[in-house]
């Protein structure tokens, strides 16, 4: 018998008490907690959660305007072309290694959803976001996001995911809490995190 | 790396002389502090925080009443997007099998996020054996490594340490794992975290194969989920060619929806934040990886078959409980003798290695039953009533028969009237010898408390002449 086997028929022996006619959905989950609730301004909130981490945020300024003269940027394929223009842009075609990413001075990406009340940006690998190591190496991220992709809770972030995409959260730039635990931003991710909200 | 649990005191004497360490006690007070007071308010600004608990520990039982239909659902899973699963019945079964992947790779070095699984196996020391290093990349666990120590804490495993410890530590011993500390180092807390963002940047740019555990995965989809705040878990998931995950069976949830109440629970309750920095969701096989799934059993089952001791399993290891525990608090993680420590490893370490020492049967009294770790529990697992449960486990035994000899006295005496007023007609009576210290083993209970004399009559004795008169 393989340990597969082994496992599993100690797990059923270990539940030898749960009746055999119960199924996993007869065990109540009561979902009495909000997926969504209403309160101050989407955008606000956002803006509010971010500064609380200490990222720079920018409302309604042009993003060539903020990545011009900011050196060398990755700029992940479908990214729009009037956030480019005058910007020293490097493309990952053909892919650059993780060494030469180090000597990137920022990426600029966009995302796929934001949650206001966490000051979260989720980046799932779709357009003008690109694989999961160009937005990790660099040490400079400048971030857009659109108005629209902001929602306001955790389970409203969800509903608009899909799981088999690369996800990555972001709150905040880099950080640690392990030396006599307080926060402290910038270790081994980007140590500046720059939001656009558009 | 030669630091283990192994042959560890029992809670007792390890933790008298924890006590004992001023500078220890000092940082664990400031440190758990901090926490404890970043958590009430980050739990106080969740309106429906009350709910969300409910329904997490619900979804936990769910998962457990049902383990093996959502094993196998997650095992497809995986397997359908092109990752590899291995089923691991104990930690040498689960070393072997990541060593036997390493090795596939060719590679000598793998960079590792902080992981609860791969250090309840012993996984570094297994591979350190076999030539093997492993370097651990979250800043905790590095000063944990450096430094040749033991971790103390689920969430900071250098919670015992204070930033000019950790800063002679950088300097003693980043030379010889890598790339020095800077000469000039200062115990700024930013200068400390950058000296560990240069020690290890290189070694992630060039790492081939990283290993990781996971805090969720969701049976329904496949996907995996790690939560950090350094970056090094995204470094050690993304970077390498090659992904070994080493999961304990009891970290699945159902479905992908069920991800939204967590995703809440977690962050707050354990570093205080709204949300943490980073978190990483992937499925199978990502982005050209090549990426191994373990399932890690290692007593878990043996807690599973346990009715009232299963709720521990539901654990998410966010360590609330650890940060508000009086005892955590003054006797520090060592003294647990486990990777698990506070008032959730008492009821986890026993249940997992099976009462087989001094040290596991003493866990169970590491407590004072105050119930600070059930209110903070973001799952509610009722740690006070497990507590008891095992000490009940415990007394059956055997093991405790002088204990059970003084019980079955005081029985026979307090259910006959005639035998308790003799016995304390006797007490008062002799109340000037009453000695100030018990002899033999009972000078345990002396050494820190006054034996209470006898009053030179008893209240039914009192009665009974007043009475009379």
């Amino acid at each position: 018998m393989g340990s597969r086997e082994t496992i599993l028929v100690r797990v059923r022996s270990a539940l030898a008490d749960v009746p055999r006619a119960e199924t996993p959905d007869s065990v109540r989950v009561p979902r009495d907690y909000q997926r969504s609730r209403s309160g101050p301004d989407l955008v606000e909130l956002f803006l509010d959660r971010l500064m609380d981490y200490r990222a720079l945020v920018h409302l309604d300024t042009p993003v060539a305007e903020l990545a011009r003269g900011r050196g060398r940027l990755m700029v992940p394929p479908g990214t729009p072309g009037e956030w480019l223009s005058g910007v020293d842009v490097v493309r990952d075609d053909p892919p650059l290694t993780a060494t030469e990413l180090d000597r990137l001075d920022g990426v600029l990406t966009g995302c796929a959803v934001a949650i206001a009340e966490t000051g979260t940006i989720i980046l799932d690998g779709g357009p003008a976001q690109g694989r999961r190591a160009l937005t990790l190496v660099p040490d400079h991220h400048l971030c857009v996001v659109n108005r629209e992709q902001i929602v306001r809770t955790v389970p409203e972030a969800l509903q608009r995911l899909d799981p088999t995409r690369p996800l990555t959260w972001i709150s905040g730039p880099s950080a640690t809490s392990d030396i006599e635990p307080d926060r402290i931003e910038g270790v081994h991710g980007p140590r500046t995190l720059e939001v656009a909200i558009l | 790396m030669s630091s283990t649990f192994v042959g560890m005191p029992s809670f007792p004497k390890a933790a008298s002389r924890a006590v004992g360490n001023a500078q220890l006690r000092h940082n664990l007070h400031k440190a758990t502090h901090t926490i404890r007071d970043k958590r009430a308010a980050a739990v106080a600004e969740q309106p429906d925080w009350a709910s969300l608990r409910v329904a997490g520990a619900a979804l936990k039982n769910r998962v457990l009443r049902h383990l093996d239909l959502y094993l196998e659902q997650l095992e497809e899973a995986v397997q359908r997007a092109g990752g590899h699963v291995h089923w691991a019945a104990d930690a040498a079964e689960a070393n072997r099998i990541v060593l036997s992947l390493v090795r596939a790779t060719g590679e000598t070095e793998v960079v590792k996020v902080k992981s609860m699984a791969t250090q309840e196996i012993g996984l570094n020391e297994a591979l350190a054996e076999e030539g093997i290093t492993a370097y651990e990349t979250d800043l905790a666990e590095l000063i944990v490594q450096l430094g040749d120590d033991l971790p103390s804490h689920i969430l900071v495993p250098a919670i015992h340490r204070n930033r000019a410890e950790i800063r002679e530590i950088f300097q003693r011993a980043m030379a010889s794992w890598g790339r020095p500390a800077p000469a000039d180092l200062t115990d700024d807390p930013r200068a400390l975290a950058e000296a560990a963002r240069l020690h290890l940047r290189e070694r992630f740019l060039s790492a081939k194969v990283g290993i990781s555990g996971a805090n969720f995965a969701v049976a329904e989809t496949g996907t995996l989920v790690v939560l950090e705040s350094e970056g090094n878990g995204r470094m050690c998931l993304t970077l390498p060619e090659t992904l070994i995950s080493v999961v304990g069976i009891e970290k699945l949830v159902p479905t992908w929806q069920d991800l939204e109440v967590f995703m809440q629970l977690l962050p707050r309750s354990s570093t205080g934040e709204r949300m943490n920095p980073y978190t990483s969701m992937w499925t199978g096989a990502t982005e050209g990886q090549d990426f191994h799934l373990i399932l890690l059993d290692n007593g878990r089952t043996k807690a599973l078959a346990d009715t009232v001791g299963r709720q521990a399993l539901r654990c998410i290891r966010c360590s609330a409980c650890l940060n508000v525990c009086p005892v955590y608090e003054r006797a520090g993680g060592h003294a647990y003798g486990s990777v698990y420590p506070g008032p959730i490893g008492a009821i986890l370490t026993p249940q997992l290695r099976g009462f087989g020492s001094e040290l596991d049967e003493s866990l169970p009294y590491a407590s004072t039953l105050c119930g600070a770790c059930y209110d903070v529990c973001p799952v509610a697992i009722n740690i006070p009533e497990v507590l008891l449960h095992l000490r009940a486990k415990i007394g059956a035994s055997g093991v405790h028969r002088a204990e059970k000899l003084a019980m079955g006295a005081a029985r026979r005496v307090l259910s006959s009237p005639g035998l308790l007023a003799a016995s304390q007609r006797t007490a008062g009576r002799f109340r000037r010898l009453t000695p100030r210290r018990l002899p033999g083993p009972l000078s345990a209970w002396t050494d820190t408390r006054d034996i209470p004399a006898p009053p030179p009559q008893s209240f039914r004795d009192w009665w009974a002449s007043r009475e009379e008169r």
